[in-house]
């Protein structure tokens, strides 16, 4: 076999102060291949994929990419345009594309000089319609971005980065955003495109795609290379076992009676500006000792829906009832003094006040508290005392209670809300993406301090967008779309993945 | 390339060095300008020193002209604080100034130790209202506080102007533009014989203290900083921002009126249209240098007003222009800042690729 390889990151480290982010990567790419790159957050995959794209600079290492005819040639490192020269292509998690742009102009954007422009519309357009046909990527293109689904932006990314001759594809995390049978359509189209001779490196938390989808794994661990692995030779517990370096604490659930109703919606309306704000005549009921799980698409009313709970928004219509009582202030005091604990979508905007202490933010919540206030004056005592103990309590990790919350990483910032949350003893708990963006520890730590409150009567509301979360943890799983709710009478995986997109099951 | 990040923690030696070399980066650049205008600049600088601590005279000189900086650093402070940016210090010195004179000239009779916190009050109280406008219009309807408070301050001097010229007019002006004596009981005491300096500087480093203690340990002074540093964070853990964002409003409006109450009752004794040389401006420099800390506040309102009368007494003394003061003055504001700037931020050179 002659030379395969299209890439290979030699021995890359990266430090940020005293941080290191990697330390000697050696990875290699074969033509044709799926690479997984998979790694809990921080393990170190955004800052290689950054200095395989130009946007850091290694302290050490080297790149080496081949060229069309194979030869490996060393990439010039730190400069974004030498990666796009080399045929190196990325697509973001978040989407880059200009909504007010067909996905012709789109495709055709930053590729081409302003002023030949007009003259090669018309062979970028046959270009484009040529890469249509080798790898199934079907996007209408004079269509304006604005009016296509999530699933079809990211088709018009990855076209865009095909357009510029990319023959290493970089995906980042491409399913969050999608529908499980979105998903699989996009592996279908990775697929036609390695037969093409492309290769592809895709980010994922996702076991499970990974698993489907790849040839290879790769496990970054505090940014070293941990562990590399056929897929055909791997499976969940091995791949998961090398990325948190121990096997994955299981959260331990037991059957439970559901007791008294500690949320009660009927016929709630919100009248938002699109579907991302709005709910329709929702009925939902959760019980104490009941953990509902709320599966969706993001922008289908879960906003709506996590801001009324909140006290961030009034409904139009209908009426909200917590433990009973009737709620008919929507104020986020209001809501606390009813017995709801929030953990907010957004834990850095909305969770936090990253530019005060730690044992300040312990007590956001509790300002009126006797034991917080005396005389208008805040109790340093104790409120130092207690953020000392929900540290220990809660694992708090970081450079100590009197440090900027912003000092710390996102899975501690979570166990600080949590802290804050669950101290206050709440009925009802409105946990909304509670997980995303951490890492397994972090994770599983969130799940079992949501067990041990369904565990001591609590009702949560767990508004996520992993399904395989909603599933682990949930007593009962209700649809969101279009701002309308729909019970799923089983927790068959392919059933909910249809009524997430839709589909009347 | 460039890049500009955040020190984590400024050293001891940072925090104490910079401004000293920012300091004696100032007087070597205003020496330039000093020297093209033909002076000698050992002399000069001789005269700047002598000027703030050449005599208690001097010294004193000094601290009445840093009394007005605290208030409106203070203004400056607590609002920005909250991120809630009144420009408009100016206007509620004016307006404090005005209703000190309106009822300290003979409305009430009444001894000092009552007529005096009286008008403080209803200075503070105008100044007030001076900021509660723009606030409510900021909460109720978005309206861009930098815009309403900074216009408002036109208005402000132009209805004073109306007052000076109409019913608050001194009869036995001679026809000037000012207003009627503040009453001897409403004076504030002066603190030495023979000299200005006055007591609207002990109420100044009062106030100064006691917004010390309630940014840092009241309940008040936290959601004002919570509601300053994230309000969306601040809102979904139940503090009333609206309603905090107001509070921080009134208060900044009332230590802006005291500066005026502070003038024209411990200073001049009458209301013109030139009271303030823009003291509600400084004041915003005044806060920044200070980092927004009630006590810094005091230090940087010092170091200002050295500045300023030192540099005022310099050109009187050599006889150059006093745009030349103006332009010490200047220099040394930006070198501050920039120092300030330097301590709090590492500027980074990254090098270009090297494959």
């Amino acid at each position: 076999m002659t030379e395969s390889r299209v890439l290979s990151l030699n021995n890359l480290s990266k430090r940020f102060g005293s941080v290191v982010a990697n330390d000697a990567v050696n990875i290699e790419l074969h033509r044709g291949e799926v690479l997984a790159l998979l790694g809990e957050n921080g393990a170190g995959k955004t800052t290689l994929m950054n200095m395989l794209f130009g946007h850091y600079l290694p302290d050490s290492g080297s790149i080496d990419v081949a060229d069309e005819a194979g030869e490996m040639h060393p990439l010039t490192l730190g400069h974004p345009q030498a990666a796009l020269d080399a045929g190196i292509g990325m697509v973001h998690q978040h989407f880059t594309l200009a909504e007010n742009l067909t996905v012709l102009d789109s495709i055709l954007l930053g590729s081409e000089s302003l002023l030949s422009w007009r003259h090669n519309r018309r062979a970028a357009r046959e270009k484009v319609g040529r890469i249509i046909e080798r790898t199934g990527l079907a996007a209408p293109l004079d269509e304006q971005v604005g009016k296509l689904t999530v699933g079809e932006r990211q088709r018009v990314e990855i076209l865009k980065a095909l357009y510029h001759d990319a023959r290493i594809l970089v995906l980042d995390e491409p399913t969050a955003v999608l529908t499980p049978q979105e998903a699989d359509t996009l592996f279908e189209n990775i697929d036609a495109m390695t037969k093409e001779g492309l290769s592809v490196i895709f980010i994922s938390h996702k076991l499970r795609e990974v698993l489907a989808f790849s040839h290879r794994i790769v496990v970054l661990r505090h940014g070293k290379k941990v562990g590399e692995i056929a897929t055909s030779d791997a499976d969940e517990r091995v791949i998961a076992r090398m990325m948190v370096g121990a096997d994955t604490p299981v959260t331990p659930r037991e059957t439970m009676e559901p007791g008294a109703p500690v949320l009660q919606l009927k016929a709630v309306t919100v009248k938002g500006d699109n579907a991302r704000t709005s709910l329709h005549s929702v009925d939902l009921t959760i019980r104490a000792h009941e953990v509902v799980g709320i599966a969706g698409v993001s922008g289908n009313g879960q906003s709506a829906l996590a801001r009324m709970v909140s006290g961030l928004a009034s409904p139009d219509s209908g009426e909200m009832m917590v433990s009973g009582n009737k709620i008919s202030r929507f104020t986020p005091p209001v809501m606390q003094e009813a017995g709801v604990g929030r953990i907010p979508e957004d834990r850095h905007h909305d969770g936090v006040i990253g530019a005060m202490s730690v044992a300040e933010n312990l007590v956001l919540e509790r300002l009126n508290d006797a034991e917080v206030r005396k005389h208008g004056f805040l109790q340093q005592k104790y409120i130092r005392s207690q953020a000392e103990e929900l540290s220990k309590d809660y694992d708090i990790r970081g450079p100590g209670i009197d440090a900027d919350a912003r000092l710390l990483s996102g899975g501690n910032i979570q166990k600080l809300i949590l802290a804050r949350v669950f101290e206050c003893m709440p009925d009802l708990i409105l946990a909304n993406q509670p997980t995303r963006g951490l890492d397994m520890g972090a994770a599983a730590e969130v799940a079992r301090r949501l067990m041990e409150a369904r565990t001591r009567g609590a009702g949560v509301l767990l508004i996520s967008e992993d399904l395989d979360e909603i599933l682990a943890l949930s007593d009962r799983v209700i649809v969101i779309h279009d701002g309308q709710l729909i019970e799923a009478h089983s927790k068959d995986r392919e059933t909910i993945g249809l009524m997430m997109a839709g589909e009347h099951v | 390339m460039i890049r500009i990040e955040p020190r984590e923690a400024p050293s001891r030696w940072w925090t104490i060095g910079i401004p000293v070399v920012s300091a004696l980066s100032a007087l070597l650049l205003a020496a330039i300008p000093l020297a093209a205008a033909g002076a000698n600049i050992f002399e000069a600088y001789g005269e700047m020193y002598k000027g703030v601590f050449g005599s208690t005279f001097a010294f004193t000189e000094m601290l009445t002209r840093a009394t007005p900086l605290i208030f409106t650093g203070l203004a400056a402070t607590l609002a920005f604080r909250a991120k809630l940016w009144n420009i408009g210090a100016e206007g509620q010195l004016y307006l404090g100034a005005m209703a000190a004179v309106v009822v300290g000239t003979g409305m009430i009779d009444a001894p000092s130790f009552v007529l005096i916190p009286i008008i403080l009050l209803a200075g503070a109280t105008a100044g007030a209202a001076g900021m509660a406008g723009p606030a409510y219009l900021k909460t109720k309807f978005g309206a861009d506080e930098v815009v309403t408070t900074l216009l408002l301050n036109f208005i402000i001097l132009i209805f004073l102007q109306m007052m000076l010229e109409g019913p608050l007019k001194d009869p036995m002006g001679m026809g000037w533009p000012q207003s009627e004596p503040i009453v001897d009981n409403a004076i504030l005491p002066q603190l030495l014989p023979r000299m200005r300096v006055h007591s609207g500087l002990i109420i100044a480093l009062v106030v100064a203290a006691v917004a010390h203690v309630m940014m840092s340990k009241s309940v008040w002074g936290f959601k004002l900083r919570a509601v300053g540093e994230n309000a969306a964070a601040a809102l979904h853990a139940g503090i009333g921002v609206k309603r905090t964002l107001i509070g921080a409003a009134v208060i900044s409006g009332a230590l802006a009126g005291l500066a005026g109450v502070s003038e024209v009752a411990g200073l001049r004794g009458y209301l013109t249209t030139d009271l303030s040389p823009g003291f509600g401006y400084t004041g915003i420099v005044v806060a920044m240098l200070a980092g927004l800390s009630p006590i810094g506040v005091v230090i940087s309102a010092v170091f200002i007003a050295s500045i300023f009368v030192g540099a005022d007494t310099m050109s009187r003394a050599i006889g150059v222009s006093s745009y030349l003061a103006d332009l010490v003055v200047a220099l040394s504001l930006i070198c501050v800042l920039i120092g300030g700037f330097v301590a709090r931020y590492r500027i980074t050179r990254t090098t270009k690729g090297d494959a």
